[in-house]
């Protein structure tokens, strides 16, 4: 029950789509989505491949509670090694595309090996089959979804693609399903690309069933009520999104502008949440439409917007191009800062349009406005000039600069290509490594750790990079979500850290969205999922495997040559300290949090991993 | 007092809670394909429509059904399958003018909206009250309301 006990291994090389008992002895040390796929990764893939190889494995996997009524349960995640990082990749993602796969009757979907050419595969229950995409080859994510829906004359396939950023080899490029979700973040969309497979679609009837069903009503109705309650997950994320976000912690000095180089942007309130309700002068409508919902989510934080008909970016866009004129996904907070405080660009509308054409053509918004703003910094200090950029003006603020390189990563052509290696490779091949804001080669999200210290530290030690959704302390020193705690103090910040990767570990592998944690605890998680599944699954046995699948993360990344000589911050987070706002002359204080860290994850003073800890936790 | 479902296309937000708790209750699984009402994104308008049976009191799919299969429920006003009698000829689905009677491949019966028998789960289930139970003689009371409001003469 819950979960369906059905692998689907697709070989491309072979050309081959075999079934196969889900392995539930690893089930029982990891549930299930982000944990048990690194659990086959690590099994699968020796730590040491090259990930653009056909020796990689890349694993689209469900939680047990995914497809079920259990508010957020239609998260997916791709598990793989990542070619930005170099480490376990594993991006996480709404919309309709997991259910599905449920709801077709796997719990995963293995695809292994490289296809000779161009190819999607095509699921429809037990009916797996690897086709030809020699058509679409070439296309955009949303070319490619109006195809297939065509192709198979049924519109309520569901879809997972990647764009032309994929297919050229763009390293943050994004899986999008449902024309805009987002598997998002390490480049897994690189890997598909780089395994011939252009997409993967998706039909399934035959449904999702749980081992308990009063108490699993019971449980999850209760948690729905914990979710509507609450002022984060009941009113600021359905009214104003993500993007709730934005003049909050530009107001506490920690929203990173001019390529992190300050942490106050002058222009927040013009790309704000509330930016976007406001009418605009062309058609007096605002850039929002409305709020929705994905697969099951009670919460419904996503953004439906449209551009200013009248704004520039899109007057060349034909019928073939005609999302850019409806409505489409809309700004996030991480789409927002990234592309537009660290370029120094206040234009919501060009916003939006660069982050249509991030969905459109699968890619990450957050490395790709991190590289240009650093390949912005790199042209102010003149190492960068219009020679290398073919003419663009890469000033900071040049709106019609960040699109044009976001349309020239989104096609792989041009500086785009360049632009396309991430900061971390831009900033070495000019010579200046520490303008990159990236930890393991990954580009920072939306936090200046000088203002709020705990996502240093979380940055620093982050499995998949620097990333947000790993350890979101900004909960606990911003929003004090579950105690509040003082963002410009490091003490406790170790303990903090760890709590929060723990818990996002569980959250990571049930099929629920990370957002319900400004709700919920493991006390609303566990009940659900014990009813939901065999077995007893206690807050406590969740809590240990949260503990269990962060190292096995580590053990991983050791062995691949990103452990402890990875933990570390840009010399600008640590020595630079932060010009204005409440955290003005303050840098990050990684070197006090680090050993503390290291000393209660129970890892040697070197940050490895000890034998105690291995055996403690059955690794 | 009959009471109808009541749709507010402008509260959905597409999250299908609705059509897994009609699912459930038909048919005891989590299976959007297996709901009788369904949620239609439009997404280019940026809408999501939940779309299900009126109930129609002349309804064209009970007088359609040669073997009787269709019947009302007095209580509610529903018009439900009989599955006993139901013979899956699948007449019905050609009747009904809105697409809302559809046929279920796996039981070899036609599946539509019963009301639940008078407590509907997608009305219970939608976190939005973009579809609520109300009373049948005034479905239109909400937008009333709201038009009302709008005509209210200033102070």
């Amino acid at each position: 029950m819950s979960w369906t006990k059905k692998v689907l291994r697709i070989n491309l090389t072979e050309g081959t789509c075999t079934p196969e008992p889900l392995n539930m002895d690893w089930v029982e040390q990891f549930l299930g989505q982000r944990g048990l796929a690194t659990k086959y990764l690590s099994e699968e893939v020796p730590p040491t491949t090259d990930p653009l190889s056909p020796e990689n494995t890349m694993y689209m996997v469900t939680g047990p509670l995914t497809g079920t009524m259990a508010s957020t349960a239609g998260r997916y995640s791709v598990v793989t090694k990542s070619p930005l990082t170099n480490a376990v990749a594993c991006s996480n993602s709404g919309g309709f595309f997991g259910n599905e796969m449920k709801c077709a009757g796997w719990d995963m979907i293995i695809l292994e090996g490289k296809s000779p050419t161009p190819v999607y595969i095509s699921i429809n229950d037990d009916k797996a089959d690897i086709l030809p995409a020699d058509e679409i080859w070439g296309k955009s994510v949303w070319e490619a979804d109006e195809w297939l829906h065509a192709k198979h004359q049924d519109p309520q396939l569901r879809i997972a693609a990647i764009g032309v950023a994929g297919e050229k080899g763009v390293l943050y490029s994004a899986i999008i399903n449902d024309l805009h979700r987002a598997a998002g973040r390490s480049g897994v969309g690189t890997v598909m690309g780089s395994k011939n497979v252009k997409a993967v679609a998706i039909r399934g009837s035959k449904g999702v069933q749980v081992n308990d069903p009063k108490a699993f009503f019971e449980a999850s109705n209760a948690a729905k009520a914990v979710l509507a309650g609450n002022p984060v997950t009941g009113e600021g994320l359905p009214a104003l999104g993500t993007q709730v976000l934005m003049n909050v912690i530009n107001e506490m000095g920690a929203q990173p502008t001019r390529n992190y180089k300050e942490s106050v942007f002058a222009g927040a309130s013009k790309i704000s949440g509330e930016a976007m309700l406001e009418p605009r002068k062309s058609d007096g409508k605002p850039n929002l439409t409305r709020n929705a919902g994905c697969f099951a989510c009670t919460i419904a934080c996503g953004r439906i917007s449209t551009i200013d008909p009248q704004h520039f970016s899109i007057q060349n866009k034909d019928d073939l191009h005609k999302h850019y004129h409806g409505n489409s996904g809309g700004l996030e907070y991480e789409a927002a800062w990234a592309l537009g405080s660290d370029t120094c660009i206040d234009d919501i509308d060009a916003l939006t349009y660069a982050n249509f054409v991030c969905n459109e053509q699968g890619l990450d918004p957050i490395s790709l406005g991190s590289t240009i703003a650093a390949a912005m910094e790199l042209f102010e200090i003149g190492v960068l000039t219009t020679e290398n950029t073919g003419g663009i003006d890469l000033s900071f603020g040049n709106v019609e600069a960040m699109i044009k390189c976001t349309e020239l990563v989104a096609k792989g052509e041009g500086f785009g290509l360049e632009l396309g290696q991430g900061s971390a490779r831009l900033c070495e091949k000019y010579g200046h490594p520490e303008l990159s804001m990236t930890v393991r080669g990954q580009e920072f999200p939306a936090y200046d750790p000088r203002g709020i210290q705990g996502m240093g530290l979380g940055y620093a030690t982050s499995n998949r990079g620097a990333c947000h959704l790993r350890g979101y302390t900004v909960a606990s020193e911003v929003l004090g979500i579950p105690i509040k705690t003082d963002p410009l103090e490091t003490e406790g910040k170790a303990g903090l850290q760890i709590a929060f990767q723990n818990a996002t570990a569980v959250f990571d592998s049930v099929g629920i969205c990370v957002f319900t944690s400004f709700a919920w605890s493991l006390e609303d998680v566990a009940p659900q999922v014990n009813a939901a599944c065999e077995g007893e699954w206690t807050v406590e046995r969740l809590d240990e495997l949260g503990e269990r699948v962060w190292n096995l993360e580590r053990l991983y990344n050791e062995a691949a040559g990103q452990g402890a000589s990875a933990d570390k911050l840009p010399p600008r987070m640590v020595s630079e300290p932060a010009t204005s706002g409440p955290a003005e002359g303050k840098v990050n204080g990684l070197s006090t949090m680090l050993p503390e860290y290291y000393a209660e994850r129970g890892w040697s003073p070197e940050g490895e991993l000890t034998n105690e800890t291995k055996t403690r936790l059955g690794l | 007092m009959q009471m109808s479902l009541v749709i507010d296309a402008n509260k959905c937000t597409g999250c299908l809670q609705c059509e897994m708790a009609c699912s459930y209750e038909g048919e005891g699984v989590f299976n959007p394909t297996k709901s009788r009402i369904k949620i239609f994104p439009f997404h280019e308008e940026g809408i999501f429509v939940p779309y299900t049976c009126t109930q129609c009191d002349e309804a064209w799919c009970m007088h359609a059904c040669p073997v009787e299969a269709i019947q009302l429920n007095k209580t509610t006003g529903a018009k439900e399958i009989v599955n006993d009698l139901c013979v899956g000829c699948k007449v019905c689905t050609i009747a009904c003018p809105f697409g809302t009677v559809n046929y279920n491949a796996d039981s070899g019966k036609v599946i539509k909206c019963d009301l639940c028998g008078g407590d509907p789960e997608c009305a219970k289930a939608c976190p939005t009250a973009a579809i609520t139970y109300q009373d049948a003689n005034w479905t239109g009371y909400d937008k009333m309301k709201d038009y009302a409001a709008k005509a209210m003469p200033a102070k």
